[in-house]
């Protein structure tokens, strides 16, 4: 079993109306070295056996589903689970 | 002519689609579930608002995957027309159909009312019942609608007079350039985020999209003329 963890976040020439919201309480709140903050998903694909070449398939996976490439980016991490 | 009113679980609009072919432009309707694989017997599709599978990952992505969609493809190749309203628009640029992709609203907010709508292009199969630049009044309820594409996309949409509607007055959800509604190149599938089937009756506030409807119906006509 792999355990991938998938990062998929708003292309920086996206606004993120989201992002700046929470940005606007923290500063609200005090916290004036916030400059930006983005907004994104986190997803932990867990991948059993497989013959496929493990990037390969990630990448089909966020290309055609987990992110859209029009609006977002998306980077992965693999870790072996136990 | 006879329309398919896709259903995904999840969709909610796909009653008030049928109530407008059915009642109101008096066509026949059929609602054909997502797992179709056959849509052979139908002249026009309509993809109705909802939140299908849940809005879950992204608005219209899984909806994008079904069984009905791979065959909706065809069917715009083909060059039959496809209308996706609200959720229905989502998943056409999803699928790839039409170009660019939906945003949460601005004011991250759900936005439910009235707008109005300028007609940009009436030289369309959707739009051909309408005047040029005509103000037309109709509902909009969506917290996703704030259409974004890079700025080549752009360039294109407006040099082949691909955005058909824009919002007069107030934008409600912050999209580029105000548009409301965008038509594929070739002129056969239309996607907006106003309600046009929620506006096919005076009684219920306006009958501007009956238009719309009415449009589809008289391109068919005209081009099977036996």
């Amino acid at each position: 079993m792999t355990k991938v963890k998938i990062y998929v976040t708003l292309r920086e020439s996206v606004l993120d109306p989201q992002g700046s919201a929470v940005q606007g309480s923290l500063v609200k709140m005090g916290y004036n070295e916030v400059q930006d903050i983005r907004i994104g998903k986190y997803l932990e694909v867990v991948i059993g056996d497989t013959e496929r070449d493990l990037d390969s398939l990630v990448k089909e996976m966020c290309e055609k589903l987990l992110a859209n490439t029009v609006i977002e980016d998306y980077r992965y991490e693999v870790e072996e689970a136990n | 002519m006879k329309f398919a009113v896709l259903v995904f679980p999840g969709s909610n609009c796909d009653i008030d689609m049928y109530h407008a072919i059915k009642d109101e432009l008096g066509e026949e309707v059929e609602y054909v579930w997502h797992d179709a694989t056959d849509l052979s017997e139908f002249e026009g599709v309509l993809v109705p608002g909802g939140f299908s599978y849940g809005d879950y990952l992204r608005c219209g992505a899984m909806a994008n995957q079904s069984n009905v969609m791979a065959e909706v493809k065809k069917f715009a190749e083909a060059g039959k027309p496809v209308l996706g309203v609200c959720n229905g628009f989502q998943i056409l640029t999803e699928a790839g159909l039409l170009p660019g992709a939906l945003l949460k609203n601005k004011n991250l907010k759900f936005m439910c009312r009235t707008v109005g709508l300028k007609v940009e292009n009436n030289d369309t199969l959707f739009t051909n019942q309408y005047e040029a630049g005509q103000i037309i009044n109709i509902p909009i309820a969506h917290g996703e609608g704030n259409y974004f594409c890079d700025e080549n996309t752009l360039a294109q949409l407006k040099a082949n007079n691909q955005i058909v509607f824009t919002y007069s007055g107030e934008n409600p959800n912050g999209s580029l350039e105000d548009i409301a509604g965008i038509i594929n190149e070739r002129g056969n599938v239309l996607g907006m985020m106003p309600h046009p089937e929620r506006a096919v009756d005076a009684l219920l506030g306006s009958g501007d999209g009956l238009k719309v409807f009415k449009s589809i119906v008289k391109m068919w006509r005209e081009s099977h003329v036996s």
